[in-house]
C-alpha cells in the first residue's frame, strides 16, 4: 500500500512539479538560513577575540577564543540587578495577568450571564480609544505609582486580546452539560470556576503564561515612561544602554571607538545571548502552544 | 401605533433583572476586580485627554485648567512637523505594506506543498521564533550586523564590489531597513493565519486536481490562492485601516541624530512633545488627532471588509 502510494507519488512528478520543489526547498533553506545565522554569528562571536570580529574574520566557527565578554557582564551589577528586576516582573506580573485573566474570562464566556455584552463592550472598546500616553502619566503621578515597581505590574495587568483567547476557550471547551451537572450539585459560579474551569483551563493558561511572560520579559516602553531610577530598570533598557545608546553616541567616529569598544564589543554579543537565552530555551518546547492560538483574537467574541 | 404597556413591562423586566443578578451575582463578584483594572487604567486617563482642548498646568491640575479650544490642533497641523511625520508614517506602512504584505502568503503557500514533515516542522519552528526577541534586541542586531565597518551586509556589499552603506545612518534607507527587519521578524508569524486557511481547504480539491494533471504550480495558482483569497482581502483591509497606528518602540529604537528626517513617525513625535519636552497639552492634542484618524480608519476598512469578505474584527 505504502510502496503503491510512494510510487503514484512518484510516478505525478513532471518536470514543473520538480522544479517547484526546488524552488520552494530553495527559498525556505535560504529564509530558514537568515533567521539563524545572525543567532548562530552572535553566540560565536561572543566567544571570540574582538579584533577578529573587527576584521571579518569571525564566520562560521569562533576565533581567539574567549570568555572576557561574560566574564565583563558577570561582573556587572547593573545587568544582573536589572536581570533580577525583569524576573521578579515576569513572574509576578504574569502571575496577576493569568489571574485576572482568568477571573473575566469565565464570566465573559457565560452566553446568558446577563452583564456580558456591556462588560465586553467595556473591555474592548480600550483596545480602540485610549487615553494616550500623556493623560495615562499624569494618572499614574496622582496615583504615586510613577517611578515604582508596582507599575510595571499594574499597567499591562490585562491585555484584551488574550482575554478574548481565554474566553473563546473556555466558550469552546468546557461543555454547558458540566455546569448543568455541577448546579444541580449545588456548585455556585465560584465553585465551579475553581474547581472545574481552572482545572479544565490548563492548556489555554500555558498560553496565557507564554504571551504574557514573553511580553513582560521584553517589555521596554513602560520601563522608559515610568521609571526613573535605574535600581527598577527592567533588563531592556540596560540592554537598550548597552547596545544603542553607546552605539549613536559614537556614529561618525570610527577610529576612536575601535579602541575604546573592544571589550564594550564582547559585552555587546554576551548580553543579547545572556537576555534572549530564556525565552529561546522555553520556545523549542512550547512553540506548539504558542502557535495553536495565535488566530484566538480573529474570532469574534 | 402600538399601544404601550409599562406596567406590565417594568415589573417584569425588574424581576427578570433581580432573578438574573440572583443567578448571576458571583460572575459580577469574579469581574470586579478586573473591571476595576480597566477604569483605573484605561478608562480614568480618557478623563485627562481634555487637557488636549486646555492649557494645561500642573500647578492647576486637569480640572482648573483654562480651556483653549483648538488652538494645539491648530498648532499641530501648521507646525512644519506635520506634514514629514504624517508622511514618515504612511510611508512606512505602506512600504510595510508592500513588501511585508505577501511574504507571510508566500511563505504558507511555500511550507504548504512541503511534503517531509520534519523538514515542515523544522523551518516552522525556525521562521517562528525571531518574533519573540526583544525590540532592544532586534535594534543591537540591525546595529552590528548593518555596521559600515564590519557588519555582515556589509562584508557581503563590499565581496561584491560594492561600497559599505551605513543603513541606520542615512535617512534614505531607514524605511527599508525597518520594513526588512520587520519581514525578517514577523513574517513567519503572520503566516500562521494562512497556514491555517490553507489547512481547511478541502483535500478534495487536490485531489481532484490530481487526477486532471495539474502539476504543483497549477495547485497553487487554481486551488491555493483561490481558497485564501478570502483570508488575504480581509487581512489587507484590516492592514489599511492600521496605517496611521504604526508603534512607536522600534522607531525609536533604531531612530538617531543621523535618520531623524525618515524615522520620525506620529508615535515618536507624540513621545517627544509630551515627555522630553513636557509639552502636555500639545502632545495630548497631537494622539488624540492620530488616535480618531485611527478609530475612523479603523471602522471604514472594517465595515469594508465585511463587505466584500463576510469577515469582520466585529
Amino acid at each position: 500500500m505504502k510502496a503503491g502510494n510512494a510510487f503514484k507519488a512518484f510516478k505525478n512528478q513532471t518536470a514543473g512539479d520538480i522544479l517547484f520543489d526546488i524552488f520552494n526547498y530553495l527559498i525556505l533553506i535560504l529564509f530558514t538560513l537568515s533567521i539563524l545565522y545572525p543567532l548562530y554569528f552572535i553566540i560565536i562571536a561572543s566567544f571570540s577575540d574582538p579584533v577578529a570580529i573587527n576584521n571579518g574574520k569571525v564566520l562560521f566557527k569562533p576565533m581567539g577564543f574567549n570568555t572576557l565578554g561574560y566574564q565583563r557582564i558577570f561582573e556587572n551589577t547593573k545587568i544582573w540587578n536589572a536581570y533580577g528586576n525583569t524576573i521578579f516582573y515576569t513572574v509576578v506580573g504574569t502571575l496577576i495577568n493569568v489571574s485576572l485573566t482568568m477571573m473575566i474570562a469565565y464570566p465573559l464566556s457565560r452566553g446568558n450571564f446577563f452583564a456580558r455584552n456591556a462588560i465586553l463592550f467595556f473591555v474592548m472598546f480600550t483596545m480602540y480609544f485610549k487615553g494616550g500616553m500623556i493623560p495615562t502619566f499624569l494618572w499614574m503621578h496622582q496615583l504615586n505609582v510613577y517611578n515604582t515597581r508596582f507599575v510595571m505590574l499594574l499597567l499591562p495587568a490585562i491585555n484584551v486580546f488574550n482575554l478574548i483567547i481565554a474566553m473563546n476557550f473556555i466558550r469552546n471547551n468546557i461543555p454547558e452539560e458540566l455546569y448543568e451537572a455541577a448546579s444541580l450539585d449545588g456548585y455556585s459560579h465560584i465553585r465551579y470556576f475553581l474547581n472545574i474551569v481552572l482545572p479544565l483551563s490548563q492548556t489555554i493558561m500555558i498560553v496565557l503564561i507564554l504571551y504574557y511572560g514573553v511580553a513582560h520579559w521584553n517589555e521596554f516602553m513602560n520601563g522608559l515612561i515610568y521609571l526613573r531610577d535605574e535600581k527598577y530598570y527592567p533588563l531592556q533598557l540596560v540592554l537598550r544602554a548597552i547596545l544603542l545608546q553607546m552605539q549613536a553616541s559614537g556614529l561618525g567616529d570610527v577610529d576612536s571607538i575601535i579602541e575604546q569598544q573592544k571589550a564594550a564589543e564582547l559585552i555587546k554579543y554576551g548580553v543579547i545571548i545572556v537576555s534572549t537565552l530564556p525565552v529561546l530555551v522555553v520556545y523549542p518546547f512550547l512553540q506548539k502552544h504558542f502557535t495553536k492560538f495565535a488566530l484566538g483574537g480573529a474570532v469574534k467574541g | 401605533m402600538k399601544p404601550k404597556k409599562p406596567d406590565v413591562v417594568k415589573p417584569a423586566l425588574i424581576t427578570r433583572t433581580k432573578k438574573a443578578l440572583r443567578r448571576d451575582y458571583q460572575l459580577l463578584l469574579l469581574c470586579a476586580i478586573p473591571l476595576a483594572y480597566f477604569v483605573i487604567v484605561h478608562y480614568i486617563p480618557m478623563y485627562g485627554v481634555q487637557i488636549a482642548f486646555k492649557d494645561f498646568k500642573a500647578s492647576k491640575g486637569i480640572w482648573e485648567s483654562q480651556w483653549v479650544g483648538l488652538k494645539w490642533f491648530r498648532r499641530f497641523f501648521s507646525s512644519s512637523q506635520f506634514w514629514p511625520v504624517i508622511r514618515n508614517t504612511l510611508g512606512l506602512s505602506f512600504l510595510q505594506i508592500l513588501l511585508g504584505f505577501p511574504v507571510p502568503i508566500l511563505l504558507a503557500i511555500l511550507l504548504n506543498q512541503v511534503r517531509n514533515q520534519r523538514f515542515r516542522k523544522f523551518v516552522q519552528s525556525v521562521v517562528y521564533s525571531p518574533h519573540f526577541i526583544s525590540i532592544v534586541v532586534l535594534a543591537g542586531m540591525l546595529y552590528i550586523f548593518l555596521s559600515p565597518r564590519n557588519g555582515f551586509v556589509n562584508t557581503v556589499i563590499k565581496f561584491f564590489g560594492g561600497q559599505p552603506i551605513f543603513f541606520l545612518g542615512e535617512a534614505k534607507y531607514f524605511k527599508i531597513t525597518f520594513v526588512l527587519s520587520g519581514i525578517w521578524q514577523h513574517a513567519g508569524w503572520s503566516a500562521i493565519i494562512y497556514i491555517a486557511a490553507l489547512a481547511g481547504i478541502s483535500p478534495d480539491l487536490y485531489e481532484a486536481a490530481e487526477v486532471d494533471g495539474a502539476n504543483k504550480w497549477q495547485r497553487v495558482w487554481h486551488i491555493d490562492l483561490p481558497g485564501i483569497l478570502p483570508t488575504i482581502v480581509m487581512m489587507l483591509i484590516l492592514e489599511m485601516g492600521k496605517v496611521m497606528n504604526l508603534g512607536f518602540q522600534k522607531a525609536y529604537l533604531m531612530q538617531n541624530a543621523q535618520n531623524l528626517a525618515a524615522s520620525e513617525i506620529i508615535s515618536t513625535y507624540i513621545y517627544k512633545v509630551g515627555l522630553i519636552n513636557a509639552q502636555y497639552s500639545y502632545s495630548t492634542a497631537i494622539n488624540l488627532f492620530n488616535n480618531v484618524v485611527n478609530i475612523i480608519l479603523l471602522v471604514s476598512m472594517n465595515a469594508l471588509s465585511r463587505r466584500i469578505t463576510q469577515n469582520s474584527l466585529w
